[in-house]
C-alpha cells in the first residue's frame, strides 16, 4: 500500500485556510470575516498568494494589470477568444476562462511575465558573480533565441512603459537594482543588432522583482490580470448579430496541402 | 467590394473548402488532405481512420488504426477516481455549465501527474532514447534540467511512471500487452519485454501515461501531437461521470467533511 495515499486519505492538514460552515472562514491565520473584510480585494489577493500585507505593493500590481494587460481590443488572441464566444453565444464566465487559459502564451501573457523576472534573477546572480551582463544576455539569446521581457508582436515600441514607470514612480516603486538591470538590457539589446526593446512584462518584473517577490509570486498575482480587458470584448459582440466577429469566408483558408483528390480505400 | 485575394488567411495543409455557390461564408466541400470529408470519408472511413487522417494527413495503415482504437478505447475512461474526472464531476455536482466539466477535466488532465504534459515529456524521452535501456537509465536518473523557470512545474517524477504506485496494476499490464500485440512499431515491444527492468530504475510502476507514450511513439505522433490527443481521447469518461453526478447532485457526493484539518498559520509577515 502507498504510504503517501494512505497518509492523505481524508486528511488534509493546511494552515493556509478553510470554511467553517455557518460560522466563519479564515485565510493564513487570519479571519476573513471580521479581520480582512476591509482590505481591497488586490490586498486580499496579495495576502492569500504570498502572506505579505502591503497596501502599496497591492496598489503597484494593481496598476501594473490596468496599463499592462487590461486591452479591450478583441483582435488579441486571448480577448479574441471571448470575443468569438460571444458571437457563438457562449457564456461569459466560459469567454473568460477560456481567454484566461489562453494568456498563459509564449508571445505574450503569463510566461513572458513569469519568464522575465527570472531571467533578471538570473542575469543579476551572474553579473553578481562576475559576468559582464552582454555576455550573459547574448548567451541567453543563444540558447532560447529570445530574453524574456524583451522584443514584441507586431510592434517593438511599447507604448505602456512610460506611463507604468510614472505610476511605480507615484508610489516610490521604480528605483532598485532589478529596474536599472532591466533597462540596462533594453540599452543593450535596442542597440545591437537584435534590435528589441523593452515590453510590459521586463518592467513588470522589474519592478515587483525590487519588491522582492519571486517569480512564483509574480505569476500567480497576474492569473487574473487580463480579465478586465476580456470581459469587455465579450460585452461588446454579445451586443452584435450572432456569428458577426470576423466572418471568414472559404477563400480565407489558404489550403497548401494535396491538390489531389483522393477516394477513401483507394 | 471585397478583394480576396488582399485578405488575411488562415494557412492549413489539413483543411480546404468549396463555397456554396448562394454563400461564400458556407462551404459545400470540405476536404481533409484531399479526401472529400462529406461524400466519401463520412460513408467509408470509420471515426477512429478519419482522427488518424486529421493528425497524419494520411489514411492510417490497417495495423495503426487498430492501435489508434485500442489506445482510444484504453484511455477514455480513465475511471471516476482519476484526478480529471473528478475535476469533471465537481463541476457537474455544483450544477455548473458542461462544457466547464469537459474545460475543467482537460485544466487537470493536462499535468505532469497522468496527463498531457506527463505523455508529452515521456513521448520526447522515447525520441531521445528510443530502445536504448541505457539512455532510459541515464535520463530517468539525471533529467535534463531547464535554466529558466516555466509555467508548468518541473517533473516530480520518472515520465510514464506512477511515483504513488506499488506494483504495475492489472489494467495497464492488460493494455500493454494487447497494444504491443497489435503494434507495428518498437516501442510498445520494447516496453512489454523491459518493463520490469525499468521499473527497477524508476522506482515506480510502469501508468497508462506511460503506455499512452510509447503507443504514441509507435504511431509516429510527435510530443506535441501526443499531448494534446492523450487529453482529447480521455473526455469521454469525464462526459459521462460529469453528467451522471449533475443527476445524483452535491448531497451525494464527498465533500470530505472531517477530512480538513486546519492547523495553526505562523508565517504571517505584518509588513506594511
Amino acid at each position: 500500500m502507498p504510504d503517501d495515499l494512505q497518509k492523505y486519505e481524508d486528511n488534509w492538514e493546511t494552515s493556509m485556510g478553510a470554511w467553517f460552515p455557518g460560522e466563519k472562514v479564515t485565510l493564513r491565520g487570519k479571519d476573513v470575516l471580521t479581520e480582512l473584510r476591509n482590505y481591497r480585494w488586490h490586498q486580499y489577493l496579495l495576502y492569500g498568494v504570498t502572506g505579505k500585507k502591503s497596501e502599496r505593493i497591492a496598489r503597484l500590481f494593481e496598476g501594473i494589470w490596468l496599463i499592462s494587460c487590461s486591452f479591450p481590443d478583441p483582435r488579441l488572441w486571448n480577448n479574441r477568444v471571448a470575443a468569438l464566444a460571444a458571437t457563438a453565444r457562449s457564456t461569459g464566465v466560459l469567454a473568460s476562462s477560456g481567454a484566461l487559459a489562453v494568456t498563459e502564451a509564449t508571445i505574450y501573457g503569463l510566461k513572458p511575465i513569469k519568464g522575465a523576472m527570472d531571467f533578471l534573477y538570473r542575469t543579476m546572480a551572474k553579473i553578481k558573480s562576475g559576468q559582464m551582463l552582454e555576455d550573459v544576455v547574448r548567451g541567453e539569446l543563444k540558447k532560447y533565441r529570445n530574453v524574456y521581457g524583451y522584443g514584441r508582436p507586431i510592434t517593438d515600441r511599447d507604448e505602456r512603459v512610460a506611463p507604468l514607470m510614472e505610476f511605480a514612480h507615484s508610489l516610490d516603486a521604480g528605483h532598485g537594482e532589478y529596474t536599472q538591470l532591466a533597462f540596462k538590457v533594453d540599452e543593450y539589446l535596442s542597440s545591437s543588432r537584435y534590435g528589441y526593446t523593452i515590453n510590459i512584462s521586463g518592467v513588470a518584473a522589474a519592478l515587483m522583482a525590487d519588491e522582492g517577490y519571486s517569480p512564483d509570486d509574480h505569476y500567480h498575482l497576474a492569473t487574473l490580470a487580463f480579465t478586465a480587458g476580456v470581459i469587455p470584448c465579450f460585452i461588446d459582440a454579445s451586443k452584435k448579430p450572432e456569428g458577426a466577429f470576423f466572418p471568414l469566408r472559404t477563400t480565407r483558408i489558404n489550403y497548401e496541402g494535396t491538390e489531389q483528390l483522393r477516394v477513401w480505400g483507394k | 467590394m471585397i478583394d480576396e485575394d488582399k485578405q488575411e488567411k488562415i494557412t492549413t495543409r489539413i483543411w480546404r473548402e468549396v463555397p456554396e455557390d448562394d454563400n461564400p461564408f458556407a462551404a459545400a466541400a470540405c476536404y481533409c488532405a484531399g479526401f472529400d470529408v462529406f461524400g466519401d470519408v463520412l460513408r467509408n472511413a470509420s471515426y477512429i481512420d478519419y482522427l488518424y487522417l486529421l493528425f497524419k494527413h494520411e489514411p492510417p495503415t490497417a495495423e495503426a488504426s487498430k492501435l489508434l482504437e485500442g489506445l482510444a478505447l484504453a484511455l477514455a475512461n480513465p475511471g471516476l477516481r482519476d484526478h480529471s474526472v473528478r475535476a469533471a464531476m465537481c463541476a457537474a455536482v455544483g450544477g455548473s455549465t458542461r462544457a466547464s466539466a469537459l474545460m475543467a477535466s482537460i485544466s487537470v488532465g493536462a499535468g505532469n501527474l497522468g496527463g498531457g504534459r506527463e505523455v508529452y515529456t515521456a513521448v520526447n524521452c522515447w525520441q531521445t532514447c528510443g530502445t536504448d535501456l541505457a539512455a532510459w537509465e541515464a535520463i530517468i536518473k539525471s533529467p535534463p534540467q531547464e535554466e529558466r523557470v516555466d509555467v508548468w512545474m518541473p517533473m516530480e517524477h520518472a515520465p510514464g511512471f506512477d511515483p504513488n504506485g506499488v506494483s504495475c496494476p492489472k489494467p495497464v499490464r492488460q493494455t500493454l500487452a494487447y497494444l504491443a500485440e497489435i503494434s507495428e512499431g518498437d516501442s510498445l515491444v520494447w516496453l512489454m519485454q523491459h518493463r520490469e527492468k525499468l521499473e527497477a530504475i524508476a522506482g515506480a510502476p510502469l501508468a497508462m501515461s506511460g503506455v499512452a507514450a510509447a503507443a504514441m511513439n509507435d504511431l509516429s505522433l510527435s510530443a506535441e501531437e501526443s499531448e494534446i490527443l492523450f487529453m482529447l481521447l480521455r473526455l469521454p469518461g469525464a462526459a459521462v461521470h460529469a453528467l451522471e453526478q449533475e443527476k445524483l447532485g452535491w448531497r451525494r457526493y464527498p465533500f470530505f467533511g472531517n477530512g480538513l484539518k486546519l492547523m495553526p498559520y505562523d508565517q504571517v509577515s505584518d509588513e506594511d
